[in-house]
C-alpha cells in the first residue's frame, strides 16, 4: 500500500521490515521520530537511553547477542557516540547494526552544522544516504544486509529535509530474522592492543571491498542526460533540487552510498560529459574524493559550505534568473521561537536576570532564555557543558565569579551528560551553583520521557532517578528544591546558595506547561486603572502579555494563569477573573 | 501536469501540521505524487513555521522557493507578508486576519505593521482574506481555524466537497470529526 511517510517514519518501517529487534536512542531533532515510530511496532524493543553513547553501546550489545539492532541520533549526538563507533568499526557485528544520523544543514534546531560524513570516513564505516522516504525505507532495510555481509556497523545519514519531508512509500512485510548464536571470540570482540592490532588490517581490507562494491551497488546510479556539456554528481536531498532544475538535461550520478565512494564509476561518468560539477550540501566531501581521482571538477568554489540548499540557491549558482515575484516595502518583524506562556523556566530566568547572574547555559528549550528581553544566558556549547563549564569558570574567576555565576541545565540534559560534570565539581571542589531546570520531560524535541520522569518511551511506568538523592550521593551537601512560579522563594534560595562556600544544586521543579496532565488555570487580566504603564512586565518576556494603547494587556487565548506576572507587577495590576 | 506548489505558513502551535496532513492525505487519495515538507523542533516554540505541499505527476524538490507557490495559506497576517515573495505572479494567498504579536513587537523593539494586507493587494497580489478564528469559534472551538482555512483553500481545487470531508474523517481524531466538519462547512460557505 502506498502511504505518505516522513523520512524518519520510513526509516522506522524499514527497520521493522528488516526484522530489527532493538532500537536505543537519545532524542535529537531531526532524528527523534525514527525511534518514536519504531516504538509503535510491538516486535521492536525501543527505548530512550540517557545519551547517544549509551544508546549505541546498547545497540552494540544487542548485536553481540545476535539480533538486528539500531540507534538513531542527530549529528552532534554522533560526537557523543563517536567513541564506541570508532572501535565497533574494528569489532564488527554479530546481528546487523545500523546507526542512523540526521544532519541539520541550516541549523533549524541545532548548535552547529557539522557534516557527519566526516565521521564515516574517519571511523571507516560505510554510510548510505537516502534522497526521499522510499529510499529511507529501502536503505534502512538494505543496511542490515550490508552490515552482516561486511561485518560492520552501517551509518544511515539523513538531513532535516529528508527526515522531515513526507513522500510516498511502498512498504513490504516484516522479515523475521532468527537470533544468531553468540559465540565467545576475544580476538574479535576484546579490543585490547594485541587483538585490535590484528583487527585494524581487516578494517582496511573491508573498506577496499566496500569500495569495489560501491562501483556496482544498487545505491549508486547514473541517470542519462541529453546535453553532454555537463554532468552532475550529487546525493541526498540535493539530488531532488538538481532534478527539479534540470530534469533530464544533464546526466546525473546519484550516489546513495557516500562512504566509501567509487572510483571507476566516477571516472566513467566524467568521461561521458564535458564538464563535471558536484552539488552537495555542507562540506566538499564527494568533491575532494573526485579530485583525488585526478579529475577536473567544480564544487565548493561556487557552492557555499553554509546552510541548507534549495532549487533556488542551486539555480542561482548556475546563473539562472530569479523567478518573478511580489515584494512589499514594509519590514516584517522577525518571529523567533520563544519560551511558551506559563513556561516554568521563565520564572527562574527572571530571578537570575534580576540578580545579574552570569549564566553558563546548556541545550534545551531553556536555551531560548538567551533572547530578549530576558537575555539571561551567557554561553551555550553542547549537552552537559554548563555543569563542566561553570567549574572551570569559577576556578579562574574565584570568589567574584562564584557569588554570581550559575549553571542551568534541564532534567534530561543533566541525565545525558551533566552528572559527570557534577562529579567533577564535587571531587575537585569548586563553589559552583548548578540549577537543574526540572520540567519533568525532554521538552525541545517534543516531549520524550527520560530517566527522571518515571515513564518509558511507551508511557508505561519505569525506573525513576531521584535527582536529590543522586546529587547528594555524588557529594553535594546543599541540594535545594524550589518552585519557579514562586519568585520570592527562588530569589531567596539563589542568594543563599551563591553565598554558600561549597558546591550546591538548586532543583527548579515544575512540569512543562504543555504536558497534557498540566491543567491551565483561568487567564489573568489587567486592570487598566491599576496599570501604571511602567512596562516592567515587558522585561518578563511572556508572549501572552503585550502593551495595547499604553497599558499592559493579557491575551486570554495564550495565558495559562501561572500567576508569575502578578509577582512581577509592582502595582498589582494583574488580576484573576472575578 | 506541471507540479503544483502550496505553502502553509503561520505561527508555531496554530495547527498547520494538521492542515498539511489533511491536504497530503487528500492528494494521495487523488492519485498524485505528493511531497510534504515541514520543520519540527525549535521553530515550533511560537516561531514562524512553514510547511510545503507539492503535488503532480512526479515531484522532485519537497520545498517551495521564490516565485513558485500557486497558493499560500497563511494562518496569520504578517506571516502572509513574510512569505509573499514565494507567491507566483498568478498565485493566490489565503489569509486568516488574525494578528499574533511576535516577541520584538511585545518588547517594543518593533511595531506590528498594520496595513500589510492592503500593501500586498496594492503590489498586485491576489489576497483572499478570511476571519477564520471567528468562524472556528462559531463552529465550537478556536482550534478549528485550521480547518476553516482549508475549506477556503478547497475553493481553489477541483476536488468534490465530499472528498475533503472523507479526508477530514481520516485525519482528525473521531471525537473532533463533527466539530471539524462543521468548521469546514462554515469556511467553505463564507
Amino acid at each position: 500500500m502506498k502511504e505518505l511517510y516522513i523520512g524518519n517514519a520510513a526509516v522506522a518501517r524499514g527497520l521493522y521490515d528488516a526484522g530489527c529487534s532493538v532500537v536505543s536512542s537519545y532524542p535529537g531533532t531531526p532524528s527523534t521520530e525514527i525511534t518514536e515510530e519504531a516504538a509503535g511496532y510491538p516486535e521492536i524493543y525501543a527505548e530512550w537511553a540517557p545519551n547517544e553513547k549509551v544508546a549505541m553501546e546498547t545497540a552494540f550489545g544487542a548485536s553481540l547477542g545476535g539480533k538486528r539492532s539500531c540507534c538513531a541520533m542527530k549529528h552532534v549526538g554522533l560526537n557523543v557516540a563517536a567513541d564506541p563507533l570508532f572501535t565497533m568499526s574494528y569489532t564488527g557485528v554479530n546481528g546487523g547494526l545500523v546507526v542512523c544520523v540526521a544532519d541539520d544543514p541550516g541549523m533549524h534546531s541545532s548548535q552547529n552544522e557539522q557534516d557527519s560524513r566526516h565521521h564515516a570516513i574517519a571511523s571507516k564505516v560505510p554510510m548510505l544516504e537516502p534522497a526521499n522516504s522510499q529510499e529511507c525505507y529501502d536503505f534502512a532495510k538494505a543496511a542490515f544486509r550490508l552490515s552482516e555481509e561486511y561485518d560492520t556497523p552501517v551509518l544511515l545519514r539523513l538531513c532535516t529535509r529528508i527526515a522531515h519531508s513526507q513522500s510516498i512509500v511502498e512498504v513490504g512485510a516484516r522479515e523475521e530474522v532468527p537470533q544468531k548464536p553468540y559465540v565467545k571470540d576475544i580476538s574479535k570482540y576484546v579490543m585490547m592492543p594485541g587483538m585490535a592490532i590484528r583487527r585494524h588490517p581487516l578494517v582496511e581490507t573491508r573498506t577496499e571491498k566496500l569500495r569495489e562494491y560501491a562501483e556496482n551497488c544498487p545505491f549508486n546510479r547514473v541517470e542519462p542526460g541529453w546535453d553532454p556539456d555537463l554532468g552532475i554528481i550529487t546525493s541526498g536531498t540535493c539530488y531532488q533540487y538538481v532534478k527539479e532544475i534540470f530534469g533530464d538535461q544533464y546526466a546525473v550520478l546519484k550516489l546513495g552510498m557516500v562512504n566509501p565512494l567509487p572510483a571507476d564509476l566516477i571516472l566513467d561518468f566524467a568521461a561521458s560529459v564535458r564538464q563535471l560539477v558536484v552539488v552537495e550540501e555542507l562540506d566538499g566531501v564527494i568533491e575532494t574524493h573526485v579530485r583525488t581521482l585526478g579529475l577536473n571538477v567544480t564544487g565548493k568554489e561556487i557552492f557555499t559550505p553554509l546552510g541548507e540548499y534549495s532549487q533556488e540557491t542551486i539555480s542561482k549558482v548556475f546563473g539562472r534568473p530569479e523567478k518573478e515575484h511580489f515584494s512589499i516595502e514594509t519590514a516584517i518583524p522577525a518571529r523567533p521561537p520563544m519560551m511558551c506562556a506559563g513556561c516554568p523556566h521563565r520564572g527562574m530566568y527572571y530571578v537570575l536576570s534580576r540578580n545579574k547572574c552570569t549564566v553558563i547555559g546548556d541545550i534545551g528549550c531553556y536555551t531560548l532564555g538567551a533572547q530578549a528581553p530576558l537575555q539571561a544566558v551567557d554561553t551555550t556549547l553542547c549537552m552537559g557543558a554548563s555543569v563542566s563549564g561553570i567549574h572551570g569558570f569559577n576556578k579562574v574567576m574565584g570568589r567574584d565569579g562564584e557569588t554570581k555565576t550559575v549553571a542551568v541545565i534541564g532534567d534530561s540534559t543533566f541525565m545525558h551528560s551533566g552528572i559527570t560534570g557534577l562529579v567533577n565539581i564535587a571531587y575537585n571542589q569548586s563553589n559552583s551553583t548548578v540549577i537543574i531546570l526540572d520540567n519533568s520531560i525532554t521538552g525541545m524535541t517534543g516531549h520524550q520521557q527520560n530517566p527522571t520522569t518515571g515513564y518509558n518511551i511507551k508511557g508505561d511506568p519505569a525506573g525513576k532517578i531521584d535527582l536529590e538523592a543522586l546529587c547528594r550521593s555524588i557529594g553535594i551537601n546543599r541540594v535545594r528544591v524550589v518552585d519557579p512560579y514562586d519568585l520570592q522563594q527562588c530569589d531567596k534560595v539563589l542568594k543563599e546558595e551563591l553565598a554558600a562556600e561549597e558546591p550546591s544544586v538548586i532543583i527548579s521543579r515544575r512540569p512543562c506547561v504543555l504536558l497534557k496532565y498540566v491543567k491551565a488555570k483561568r487567564p489573568l487580566h489587567v486592570n487598566p486603572d491599576t496599570c501604571r504603564s511602567c512596562k516592567k512586565c515587558m522585561k518578563f518576556g511572556c508572549p501572552a502579555i503585550a502593551m495595547h494603547d499604553g497599558k499592559a494587556h493579557v491575551d486570554p487565548t495564550l495565558c495559562v494563569g501561572c500567576g508569575v506576572c502578578e509577582q512581577v507587577c509592582p502595582f498589582g495590576a494583574f488580576e484573576e477573573e472575578a | 501536469m506541471e507540479t503544483k506548489s502550496i505553502m502553509i505558513v503561520g505561527v508555531g502551535g496554530q495547527g498547520s501540521l494538521l492542515a498539511s496532513k489533511l491536504l497530503g492525505r487528500l492528494l494521495v487519495d487523488e492519485g498524485y505524487d505528493v511531497k510534504v515538507s515541514e520543520v519540527h523542533g525549535m521553530s515550533q516554540r511560537g516561531g514562524s513555521v512553514v510547511t510545503y505541499v507539492r503535488f503532480g505527476e512526479r515531484v522532485y524538490s519537497p520545498i517551495v522557493t521564490t516565485g513558485e507557490a500557486d497558493l499560500i495559506v497563511s494562518f496569520e497576517k504578517i506571516e502572509a507578508a513574510r512569505h509573499l515573495p514565494c507567491l507566483k505572479k498568478d498565485g493566490v494567498i489565503v489569509v486568516n486576519t488574525q494578528q499574533i504579536d511576535p516577541m520584538p513587537v511585545i518588547t517594543g523593539a518593533a511595531e506590528y505593521p498594520a496595513g500589510v494586507l492592503e500593501e500586498m493587494v496594492a503590489a498586485g497580489a491576489k489576497v483572499d482574506a478570511i476571519d477564520a478564528l471567528s468562524l472556528a469559534e462559531e463552529a465550537g472551538s478556536s482550534k478549528a481555524a485550521n480547518i476553516v482555512l482549508m475549506a477556503r483553500v478547497a475553493k481553489y481545487f477541483d476536488i468534490p466537497y465530499e472528498k475533503w470531508i472523507t479526508a477530514i474523517e481520516k485525519t482528525v481524531a473521531p471525537k473532533f470529526a463533527e466539530l471539524n466538519k462543521k468548521a469546514f462547512a462554515l469556511g467553505f460557505n463564507a
